[in-house]
């Protein structure tokens, strides 16, 4: 039954798609809906999935590949350099830092001096699918957290180059048991003398860059010229494959490759275009990587010894997160967003995988060892998310940045009229505007290095999440005139504007949201103060156009403002029309169809032609025609 | 060579055949700065440092626009009363405009005939434009009768065509020197020998 490429899909899909949305409707990372879906349908629960998680393994790991294809393709060199020091500092300690302590734990626990070596490399190494796919889940990458999280594992996926470079050096020379052992996975590094190996690697990735600069970029150009959307999906997949190919037959991680790929392509100008065609894929081939670690642990290692490998999960998860913290410490960064980070990078990731395959096929692991590595790893995955919600539910609220702070005598005017909430690009140019005449905002945000500077710069400005009605209140929502929502987060919006109409309904409140389909929202919820955030740009954009063109800045200053009543007008229209769906899977059609009807509504209004406002043409004609009468 | 800033305010010049013409026939001429005020301020927000600096830079001011309800429109009366500010234009130490020529140039519907006592407009062209003749001696500056296209809905493009090359007359005129003596007994300036002669 399991032969069938089918059945393996239907059955990766359905508990991905069952097990993630269990995960959300619990609150909880998609990570761990695909985690606990792997596990679920892998050999040891369900049975439906191979009989061992490896070669699903290996299968799902292009999502891997995919996804540092395109980390590789966001590193610009220029941002790199500025990026230096925290990758540098933050990356070289953490790393370096964890290696030591672990390379300490496994010689005191009796390992060779070289698989200790081998294995405290694969455990410094933290896993980049799961802590930026949670990163950007919560919306956190613009937090210090999030810029060093990225920062440590970008220099994590640049060390691995290296190591792999390193580890060869430490193979038993004489030992020949090994090409016997993996004749299946023969690729070109075995076939070569040790002190080979380290320079091929070496010289493949002086390849990729090669290939990059004048084999790569030139073939896209092409395909872009013949204007054919799908070639360059095609076209991006097959860079992706390419490289992946190559390096697999070399003999070291495709996901590597990839990442250099992306590198050197990051300058060139399809960086946008390859980002855009290959985002959809990383998604779903990074679930299926999920679940494969999911289905990868294998339960009856754990079974035959369970105190030693939960016992090694633990020392290795208190020495990444002992070392996290300090790392933190060292470049400073505030308490609440070392916990994130400490919890956040305290597993194995991804590529020990790859490193301990890789010694393992080189005869310095045994299969005992390499077993036990594998699932530490997998276990250290699954543990992330768990340990990410303790933090996040237990020792977060305690700690951290104080949602308030009892300012001494100095606090300005107590009865603050206005509440702020977000301070970012929108709500920073509001708060702004607010000061530059003389109103005090009390400011409600999330981002506690932000909260901190506000609160330097003399705002009252409250930590934590605006949703909370206690925030909310010790924030003197009792007392305020008007709440302003500038979060870009429409469900936060809600979620205030929910609290606010049932418990102090006298509070005006004032909402930003992104587009007309959360207007709607907010309007059927009875809000008038709706600020769609794209409209007044796009038609200072359009104006200006239009003026280039030669159109009279005056009359499209009318127009503008004529145009946006209408629009508004048509906003309120269509929102109280009944709505059949309101799923949202049927979004997206809906939107075009709402698209063609404003065309439409346009097309009868006409070329919006001026009004005959000191039209003194109009005068004539209207008196010629009086005349003729 | 005097310098001429015309400050010209039309909210819809685009449908404007009379002003289309006039400005098409000045704007480039050398000595002469068109400025358009409703492109420039379409949001009414003037800058006034700005248009004082280029009031500095002239000798001769003209306020170009259509005659509307007997007046300016509305962004032209915004000018005046912006730029030209108590200590600056008038009052104590308000002497930045003195020493410089003023006048109007307007565009109108009615003609000559309605513009008098017993027309249906019952007062003149002249008495119309008193506010802006009071402004300007209030700056101290001199001014001028006014430049008048009239009966804008009757002309034909040729008429338009005559009235545009008047003006350039008048601007040429202008540069090297004219002065109200050369305008007595004139309501309009168009009427004046000088600019009839040439």
């Amino acid at each position: 039954m399991t032969g069938s490429i089918l059945f393996e899909a239907i059955v990766f899909l359905l508990g991905a798609i069952i097990c993630v949305s269990i995960a959300k409707k619990l609150g909880l990372s998609s990570v761990i809906g695909y985690l606990l879906a792997g596990v679920l349908i892998g050999p040891y629960v369900l049975g439906f999935i191979g009989k061992e998680g490896e070669d699903i393994l290996h299968f799902a790991e292009f999502g891997v590949v995919v996804m540092l294809f395109l980390i590789g393709l966001e590193i610009e060199p220029k941002n790199f350099w500025n990026m230096r020091k925290t990758i540098l500092g933050m990356g070289g300690l953490q790393v370096g830092g964890t290696m030591l302590l672990s390379y300490i734990l496994f010689a005191l626990l009796g390992f060779d001096w070289k698989v200790a070596l081998v294995i405290s490399m694969a455990v410094a190494l933290s896993s980049t699918a799961i802590a930026m796919q949670t990163i950007k889940e919560k919306g956190l990458m613009n937090t210090t957290f999030g810029s060093s999280s990225f920062s440590i594992l970008l220099f994590q996926d640049i060390i691995v180059i290296f190591m792999l470079g390193f580890i060869p050096l430490l193979s038993n020379t004489d030992d020949n048991a090994s090409a016997e052992k993996h004749s299946e996975h023969a690729n070109l590094l075995e076939t070569l003398p040790i002190g080979f190996q380290t320079l091929a690697i070496i010289l493949s990735v002086v390849l990729i860059i090669i290939a990059g600069r004048y084999l790569i970029v030139p073939m896209l150009r092409k395909v872009a010229k013949t204007g054919v959307r799908e070639l360059l999906i095609a076209a991006a997949l097959l860079i992706v494959f390419s490289i992946s190919f190559l390096m697999e037959y070399v003999g070291i991680s495709p996901a590597l490759g990839a990442f250099l790929g992306g590198v050197v392509l990051s300058n060139s100008e399809f960086k946008h275009e390859l980002e855009s065609t290959l985002e959809p894929f990383k998604n779903l081939l990074l679930g299926l990587f999920f679940m494969a670690v999911g289905a990868s642990i294998n339960f009856i290692v754990i079974a035959n010894s369970p105190l030693e490998i939960g016992g090694v999960l633990i020392a290795i998860v208190v020495i990444k997160a002992l070392v996290l913290f300090i790392a933190g410490h060292v470049f400073k960064l505030k308490l609440d967003q070392k916990l994130l980070l400490t919890f956040s990078l305290a597993q194995i990731g991804e590529f020990a995988f790859v490193l301990l395959s890789f010694a393992f096929g080189l005869n310095i692991l045994s299969q005992d060892q390499m077993d036990m590595m594998l699932v530490i790893t997998a276990l250290s995955m699954s543990l992330t998310p768990i340990i990410g919600i303790i933090n996040e539910r237990f020792i977060l609220p305690k700690i951290g940045t104080k949602e308030s702070i009892k300012r001494p005598t100095d606090h300005i005017a107590k009865s603050q009229k206005i509440i702020l909430v977000g301070f970012g690009h929108f709500g920073n140019t509001i708060g702004r505007f607010l000061r530059s005449h003389g109103v005090e905002a009390t400011i409600l945000d999330h981002d506690s290095n932000r909260v901190d500077f506000l609160r330097k710069m003399g705002f009252e400005v409250y930590y934590g999440d605006a949703t909370r009605l206690d925030l909310l209140e010790s924030a003197g929502i009792a007392e305020a005139k008007i709440i302003i929502c500038a979060t870009n987060k429409i469900e936060v919006s809600k979620a205030i504007s929910k609290i606010v109409k049932e418990k102090y309904p006298h509070v005006e409140m004032m909402i930003r949201t992104k587009n007309r389909y959360d207007a709607y929202e907010l309007l059927n919820l009875g809000h008038e103060n709706i600020y769609r955030e794209s409209l007044e740009t796009s038609l200072t954009l359009a104006k200006d156009v239009l003026s280039r063109m030669g159109f009279r800045k005056y009359t499209l200053n009318r127009q503008v403002q004529n145009f946006i009543k209408y629009d508004e007008d048509s906003l309120r229209r269509l929102a109280s029309e009944p709505k059949q769906e309101d799923n949202y899977i049927f979004k997206a059609r809906k939107e075009l169809e709402q698209q063609e009807k404003f065309l439409n509504e346009d097309f009868k209004r006409g070329i919006v032609d001026f009004d005959s406002h000191w039209d003194s043409e109009h005068i004539r004609q209207v008196l010629e025609k009086t005349k003729e009468e | 060579m005097k310098k001429i800033l015309i400050l010209f305010s039309h909210p819809k010049f685009e449908k404007s055949r009379a002003n289309t013409a006039l400005v098409n026939h000045i704007k480039d001429i050398e000595g002469v700065t068109f400025h358009d005020l409703y492109e420039r301020y379409p949001d009414f927000n003037i800058d006034v440092s700005a248009e004082k600096k280029i009031l500095n830079a002239h000798d001769i001011i003209i306020w170009h626009h259509p005659f509307y309800w007997y007046s300016c429109p509305p962004l032209m009366k915004q000018w005046i009363d912006m730029v030209l500010e108590f200590g600056w234009a008038y009052g104590p130490n308000g002497n930045a405009l003195q020493t410089k020529t003023c006048l109007n140039v307007i565009t109108t519907g009615g003609s000559r005939k309605v513009y008098c006592s017993e027309g249906s407009n019952s007062f003149t062209v002249r008495q119309f434009l008193r506010p802006f003749e009071q402004t300007a001696n209030l700056c101290g500056m001199e001014y001028l009768p006014p430049f008048a296209v009239m009966e804008t809905h009757k002309l034909s493009d040729s008429d338009l065509r005559d009235y545009a090359l008047k003006y350039v007359e008048l601007i040429t005129l202008l540069k090297q020197s004219l002065s109200n003596s050369d305008c007595e007994g004139f309501s309009f300036i168009n009427d004046i020998p000088k600019l009839n002669t040439l």
